[in-house]
């Protein structure tokens, strides 16, 4: 009974034990951080292989769910996390930061993010969460002789510890009146009768939920998390997580309260439209890109709500392939400020970055092309991203909520070519230093996928997209 | 019956009262030494409901370890708790509501549970296979290290996260503190911590 | 019910006892001992100068990791006492897998030991 459970849950158990056994090799060779790093990136490749490959099916007496959602959501989780480790431990290294934790920690947060992704229980789902987001408070304040990261760390500490809480009263109410903490038992109880006690359960795990993924009006963290925490790590928990929780957001809805559907809508497309707006009208006043980054997520997760306030299986393939695309871009666009700084100093307003396209014509236009996608210019993945969940809600019948969700693209459409205007036709601030390799890889590489490989990707993306769409309990 | 419900009304209103007076307290040490007071008189009360397992999780890890944590934190940080006071007044509506929120939620839960029972359509193995005859902590080990093997592993991931988080968040060594090396201490010989020397008169051994 | 609660009742009388004690010894002190205030006994000392600053001082940060790391192995130890109680009632093939889980559940925590003690959190210097 046990090999065969265990066998669903091989990229857990590489992780794992992949983890420990850095964490000892770490502590007793401190020196070769490159080493670990290293380490955990062939770790993480191979669980997202594993992962792949897993036999679908549920394990642990549902505990563990291995379908096609999950196995794809899974191979997204850790490429981009084995992306932000050489991303971010030169960065460290550079700063006098020289630790074999950070590679440990986002393996382990990795792991988190993963069982999120997979979970059948309202109790996996709270480890899950637990797990991922105490690794990413400390990996926020890991810089920790920098004012702005601890108060970044705290801050976000503080409030995920809220949400958790929430989280948590949420599943208790739900537990208490479905008499089980299995998905697929509280669908029955759920399906069974009308219950208030069990909606307002499933409010406080929407509300949990939202705070996680910085969906307005849990959002107030977000643009100071982001413009403490150090760039690469921004990077990291900009995308990944983001992802794990919508998966999760969707297992909840979609596995747990399909019954429910005609409530939860509601509240997703309040949820939806409020993000949209906080990030398009907040953002317009932003002079530091990290902050205007971090409202354009919020904006962003807007949109993936919006796709799957549609309540249909369509509504999810739309978020996931949403999530999917919004990742490389946002990954993108904070490897480009990682890679950029003058004279020491990370560049980080829209004032640093005037002239950049003469300066580093590479960078430059990485990030136009990352702007652009972000905008929704079509051929950009943001373009096909926001293409699948306009085409969700419009078929769900969501008229009036996809109009607003236009028109807040119009208008954060604003700063994007604000950041453009500045970048190519402001003159020079000056010269910047060498950028470092691996960020400006990173970046590149992202830009060229996000435009054209995008358009090569779509035709495999799409597929398997939906092949995990229909894992869940929707029509 | 009686015996129960007076011990209920001691212990609940016990329970209030300090947990008053943790919000209330002047000095932040009294109000952990209140929170203590909580901590205990809520332990009574799991006993009460026959979560003696939890009761004795309360004491051991609460008031044990989280109390002893606060009163550290609390020396450590060298905040001017009067000035953290100012804006009591200006939250207090919002708290009010907050609070009002979740005083209806209890009133909901338990007039559900008066007129259902609780969780009505509860037939999972953990509610209903192991009835009140086993103790709790027995029922508790029967299933969390098999049937919750994954909770049960996933935990210790997290507690391995909090372990590492804390050392990476605050431990620092201060430069040019010589510590203990027990090797070098125990390897030591005479040979190895003794010098000879034959001083001259009057030259000291000149160093 | 209430055969169960009286399982309780040496913790009770012993509670009851004890605070008797507690609360006698303070009431004997405040009713016996003479007491003569002034000023100057009770204003603080310090070895014939005036009082320089606060009595109370920060405390250092490694209290707190002393402490924090004490309450992850506390909690260690609540998952331990479950098993211990039943881990010989369960059915053999069960109770070897509880056993082998809780091991492996050990190990996790070891491998975070030997983690502390090699960056030398553990020391006081």
């Amino acid at each position: 009974m046990i090999s065969a459970d265990l066998a669903h849950a091989y990229p857990e158990l590489i992780l794992a034990i992949g983890a420990l056994a850095l964490l000892v090799a770490g502590a007793f060779a401190p020196k070769q951080t490159t080493l670990v790093g290293g380490g955990a990136v062939v770790l993480l490749l191979v669980a997202a292989f594993a992962a792949a490959t897993q036999p679908l099916g549920v394990a642990f007496s549902g505990a563990l769910v291995t379908d096609a959602a999950a196995a794809f959501s899974k191979v997204a989780i850790y490429l981009a996390s084995a992306v932000a480790i050489p991303l971010g431990q030169p960065w460290f290294e550079r700063r006098g930061v020289k630790t074999f934790e950070f590679p440990v920690l986002i393996v382990l947060a990795a792991l988190g993010m993963g069982m999120m992704a997979s979970s059948g229980d309202l109790i996996s789902l709270y480890v899950g969460v637990e797990l991922h987001s105490l690794a990413l408070y400390v990996l926020a304040a890991m810089h920790r002789d920098n004012a702005k990261a601890s108060e970044a760390g705290l801050k976000y500490f503080v409030l995920g510890a809220l949400s958790s809480g929430l989280l948590l009263y949420g599943s208790s109410l739900i537990y208490g009146f479905a008499g089980s903490t299995l998905y697929s038992d509280i669908a029955v109880a759920a399906g069974q009768q009308a219950n208030t006690g069990l909606l307002f359960g499933l409010i406080f795990v929407i509300c949990g939920l939202a705070f996680k993924v910085s969906a307005a009006p849990f959002h107030m963290w977000t643009p100071d998390v982001y413009e403490g925490a150090p760039t690469p790590v921004v990077a990291f928990f900009a995308a990944a997580p983001k992802l794990a929780a919508m998966v999760l957001f969707a297992r909840v809805l979609g596995d747990a309260f399909p019954a429910a559907a005609g409530q939860w809508q509601q509240v997703l497309v309040v949820i939806a439209l409020a993000s949209v707006a906080v990030g398009a009208f907040a953002g317009l006043v932003q002079s530091n890109l990290k902050r205007l980054w971090a409202y354009s997520s919020i904006a962003n997760v807007g949109y993936a709500v919006l796709g799957l306030a549609s309540g249909t299986s369509e509504g999810v393939q739309a978020m996931l392939m949403f999530m999917v695309l919004y990742m490389i871009d946002v990954t993108g666009f904070f490897a480009c400020l990682t890679a950029l700084s003058r004279q020491g100093r990370s560049m980080e307003t829209i004032e640093d970055m005037a002239g950049l396209i003469k300066e580093r014509p590479a960078l430059a236009l990485a990030m136009t092309v990352f702007a652009l996608s972000a905008l929704g210019l079509p051929p950009f993945s943001g373009f096909w991203a926001k293409f699948y969940v306009f085409k969700a809600a419009l078929d769900a019948g969501l008229w009036g909520p996809a109009v607003i969700g236009l028109v807040g693209s119009v208008v954060a459409a604003f700063y994007y070519l604000r950041l453009i205007k500045a970048m190519w036709f402001d003159s020079s601030a000056g010269a910047t230093d060498r950028p470092p390799v691996e960020a400006k890889t990173v970046a590149v590489g992202l830009a060229l996928f996000a435009f054209p490989l995008v358009l090569v990707a779509l035709t495999w993306l799409d597929p398997a997209v939906a092949k995990a769409a229909h894992a869940f309990g929707l029509a | 019956m009686a015996l129960q419900a007076i011990a209920f009304y001691v212990m609940a209103a016990v329970t209030v009262i300090a947990g008053f007076c943790v919000v209330s307290a002047r000095n932040p040490v009294h109000s952990v030494l209140w929170l203590i007071l909580t901590f205990f008189s809520a332990a009574g009360l799991f006993v009460l409901m026959g979560a003696e397992f939890l009761a004795m999780l309360l004491v051991v890890v609460y008031v044990g370890a989280v109390a002893v944590l606060f009163l550290f934190v609390v020396m450590m940080l060298d905040v001017d708790f009067a000035a953290l006071r100012q804006g009591f007044a200006q939250y207090m509506p919002l708290g009010l509501l907050i609070a009002v929120f979740l005083a209806a939620e209890m009133v909901l839960v338990a007039s559900t549970v008066a007129t259902k029972g609780a969780a009505a359509h509860n037939d999972t193995p953990m509610a209903s296979g192991f009835g009140m005859d086993a103790p709790n902590a027995e029922a508790i080990g029967r299933v969390l290290y098999t049937d919750y093997v994954y909770f049960f592993q996933a935990s210790g991931l997290v507690l391995l996260v909090a372990m590492i988080g804390a050392i990476v968040l605050t431990l620092r060594h201060k430069p040019g503190v010589r510590r203990q090396v027990v090797m070098d201490q125990v390897l030591r010989s005479p040979k190895t911590g003794m010098k000879i020397a034959n001083p001259k008169p009057g030259e000291g051994i000149g160093e | 019910m209430n055969a169960f609660l009286l399982e309780y009742l040496p913790i009770v009388i012993f509670l009851g006892i004890a605070a008797a004690l507690g609360i006698a010894f303070i009431l004997a002190a405040v009713v016996l001992a003479p007491t003569a205030p002034d000023p100057e006994k009770l204003s603080s000392y310090e070895c014939g100068f005036n009082a320089f600053d606060d009595a109370r001082m920060k405390f250092d940060v490694r209290f707190y990791l002393v402490s924090i790391l004490f309450i992850i192995f506390d909690l260690e130890v609540a998952f331990l006492f479950p098993w211990a109680v039943s881990l010989m009632k369960l059915p053999a093939e069960q109770a070897q897998f509880a056993f082998w889980s809780m091991m492996s559940f050990l190990g996790v925590l070891t491998v975070g030991f030997i983690y502390e003690w090699k960056k030398g959190a553990l020391e006081w210097e």
